[in-house]
Parts: structure tokens; C-alpha cells; sequence
């Protein structure tokens, strides 16, 4: 059985103080989106495209607060230039990332920005982490905690596709 | 009638208080300071489109002050979409008041959507922004609106497409940052945060 990797994630979350939460929905972090929604002490903020999170996070920063941005590979794409406001200015931030475009792959537009996620977030100056295996989810984020509010790094997680399952049409049309 | 910018933004931040301040890029991070540069200002010197969203981020991490973000219409077109974000969250502490030239003032002064009708007034009360109004006269509404009355807020102020000289606030990142959160949290700012 899967270790249950966004519950661990909630709690590493939780533990280090993160209070809000800046989130475009995605079917790879529906659980820990919900698991944040539900958490009292954390603020969920929906988004309408993942570039508000840079927004969101450096002025929850300003005013004391740590955010976590959630989205996919594809969202990425959408944080290129604020990601120069995160350098110029040290914010702390940490994205997690969950990956569309590898294994199995149902749809070939997502291809293009999930073969590159990792090298667009590294161009910007964020590092990565990849978290091939649900066992090691969990303990990348741990890390990426660290370095991001102790250390002000710009810090990423990417969550590889067969740990978040596979979508097929199949799957979809019985969604 | 039309307003000049720089009255407009120097009565914004007259006795300002505790007022914690965000400036879009642009024309509007240049009146903030000719107002008066403060370590509770931050101007923004790029990331186009996201001042209103470190107003939210800052009005959700700092609830008992007031905040107010000052933008451009260029800049708040960018990021319209944002309205829609802060009219979910519905931060009571919020204002988020536009200087609209109708212009984009740093570019060569070309029309902005506001130029052709759009209404970003009509938007930001859509996006149920509790209070949004468009001035155009006098402002003692919009002190009302910045010090006193219940959020999220909006103002779309129309102001004369004037090019003027250029007051420019420190550029260094890391410096503008590490000061506005000294002069929010004291001495903790410069401490790694407990966990709690």
C-alpha cells in the first residue's frame, strides 16, 4: 500500500507553522488541498492562476506569515517573471509541484511544460527536489521547510506523476 | 473632472499611521515616495500585476492593521484576476485603490483598457469587493474608505495623464523587504520563528 504522503505533508506543514496555503486546483493535490482546508489553523487562498501565489506568499512574508503554494507541473509556466521579485528580494518561498507529462501521460499538451518544469524553476533560481517515491515526499518537503523559512530559499518539490496516479481518459470520463 | 496623482496619493498617506502600504511598479511606487518614503511603504519595482495579491497576503498575516494597496490601472489589469481571489477571501482590512491615467505612463503613455470603457470599479464590485466606488471629486470618501470602513475595498481614482518627475524609492530588494518587516514585527523579524 501507498504510504499516505499527503497527510504527511499536512503534518510537516503544520509543524513548521505555515499558515497560508495559495492553491489552483489539481486532481494530484485534491487530498492535501482538502487536508488544508479543513486545518483551523491554516489559511486555503484559491487562486485563478499560480502567479498570485508569488504575490500572495511575499506579502503574507512581509507581514510575518509562511504560505506554501500547490500546483502543477503546468502552472509553473505561469511564474516565470514574479519568480524575479523572489530573487531580487530573498523572498522564502516553496512550491509543490505535481507533475503532469511523464509516465503515462493521457494528454500530449501537457508534455512540453512538464519535460520542463524542473529546468524553468532552476533558470529562475529555485531549487529542486524530486520526489520520485511517495516514501520520499514527505521528507523533501521536511527539507525544503528548512532551507526556504531559515535559510530564505527559493525551494520546489516536484511530485513525479506515477506517485500521484495516472490518468487515463478512461479515468476521466468516470470522473 | 480629473485629479492630480500626486495630491491624490500625498492625502492617501497624510497621518498615516500604522498604515502598512504596497505600491504597484511604476508611477505609482514614485508618488508613494514623493509622499514621503517610510519603512511601511513597499514599493514594488517589477513582478507586474501582483500588488494587490501581497495586499491580500499581507492583510491575511496582519489582520488588526489596516492595509492599502496603491496601483496603477496597467499594473491592476495585469493582475485582474486577483480581485476575484481577495472577493473570496474577504480581508476587512483591505483597500485596494487604483490611480487610473488611463495610461501607461512608463511605456509612452499609450491608452490603457480604462481609456476604452473598461471599469474596474464595475469588476472589483462583481468580484464582491464589499465597498468600490470611482472618484473623480473630492476624497475625504476614499479616507473614509483607507482608515475606517470594513473590507475588501476599492477605489478607482481618475487622475490627469501628467508625466512627472521621477521620485524614486531605494531599489534594493533584500533592504526594502528586511526593513518593512523590522518596522512590523520588531526585533522577531530577524529571528528564526519558533515553531509553534
Amino acid at each position: 500500500m501507498q504510504p499516505d504522503w499527503p497527510g504527511q505533508v499536512h503534518r510537516e506543514l503544520a509543524a513548521a507553522g505555515v499558515r497560508v496555503v495559495g492553491y489552483v486546483p489539481d486532481a494530484g493535490h485534491k487530498q492535501l488541498i482538502e487536508l488544508c482546508q479543513a486545518d483551523r489553523s491554516m489559511r486555503a487562498v484559491l487562486l485563478t492562476t499560480e502567479e498570485e501565489g508569488i504575490g500572495l506568499a511575499a506579502g503574507a512574508w512581509l507581514g510575518g506569515e509562511k504560505t506554501v503554494l500547490l500546483m502543477q507541473s503546468s502552472g509553473v509556466g505561469n511564474l516565470v517573471n514574479v519568480l524575479g521579485m523572489v530573487q531580487v528580494c530573498r523572498f522564502p518561498l516553496l512550491v509543490l509541484v505535481t507533475m503532469r507529462g511523464e509516465q503515462g501521460e493521457f494528454n500530449p499538451w501537457q508534455v512540453p511544460m512538464g519535460q520542463t518544469t524542473a529546468r524553468v524553476l532552476e533558470t529562475m533560481g529555485v531549487a529542486v527536489r524530486q520526489a520520485g517515491e511517495a516514501e520520499t515526499v514527505a521528507a523533501h518537503v521536511h527539507t525544503a521547510l528548512r532551507l526556504a523559512f531559515e535559510a530564505q530559499g527559493a525551494e520546489a518539490v516536484l511530485i513525479a506523476q506515477r506517485v500521484i496516479g495516472i490518468k487515463s481518459f478512461e479515468e476521466q470520463r468516470g470522473e | 473632472m480629473k485629479l492630480p496623482r500626486r495630491d491624490v496619493v500625498s492625502e492617501l498617506l497624510r497621518e498615516r499611521g500604522e498604515l502598512l502600504v504596497i505600491a504597484g511598479l511604476g508611477s505609482t511606487a514614485w508618488d508613494i515616495t514623493a509622499a514621503g518614503d517610510s519603512p511601511l511603504s513597499f514599493p514594488l519595482w517589477g513582478a507586474m500585476g501582483q500588488a494587490a495579491m501581497m495586499g491580500l497576503g499581507l492583510a491575511l498575516a496582519q489582520p488588526r492593521r489596516r492595509v492599502l494597496v496603491i496601483t496603477g490601472d496597467g499594473e491592476m489589469l495585469m493582475g485582474i484576476g486577483s480581485l476575484a481571489t481577495i472577493g473570496v477571501q474577504q480581508p476587512a482590512n483591505l483597500t485596494v485603490v487604483v490611480i487610473d491615467n488611463e495610461r501607461y505612463g512608463e511605456t509612452g503613455m499609450q491608452r490603457t483598457h480604462t481609456a476604452e470603457g473598461v471599469d474596474l470599479t464595475a469588476i472589483a464590485a462583481a468580484c464582491r469587493f464589499k465597498h468600490a466606488i470611482t472618484v473623480t471629486a473630492e476624497l475625504v470618501s476614499l479616507r473614509e474608505l483607507v482608515y475606517r470602513t470594513q473590507g475588501p475595498n476599492f477605489a478607482a481614482v481618475k487622475v490627469v495623464d501628467e508625466k512627472l518627475p521621477l521620485v524614486l524609492p531605494p531599489h534594493d530588494g533584500v533592504l526594502l523587504k528586511t526593513r518593512f518587516r523590522r518596522a512590523v514585527l520588531g526585533d522577531s523579524a530577524d529571528v528564526l520563528a519558533e515553531k509553534r
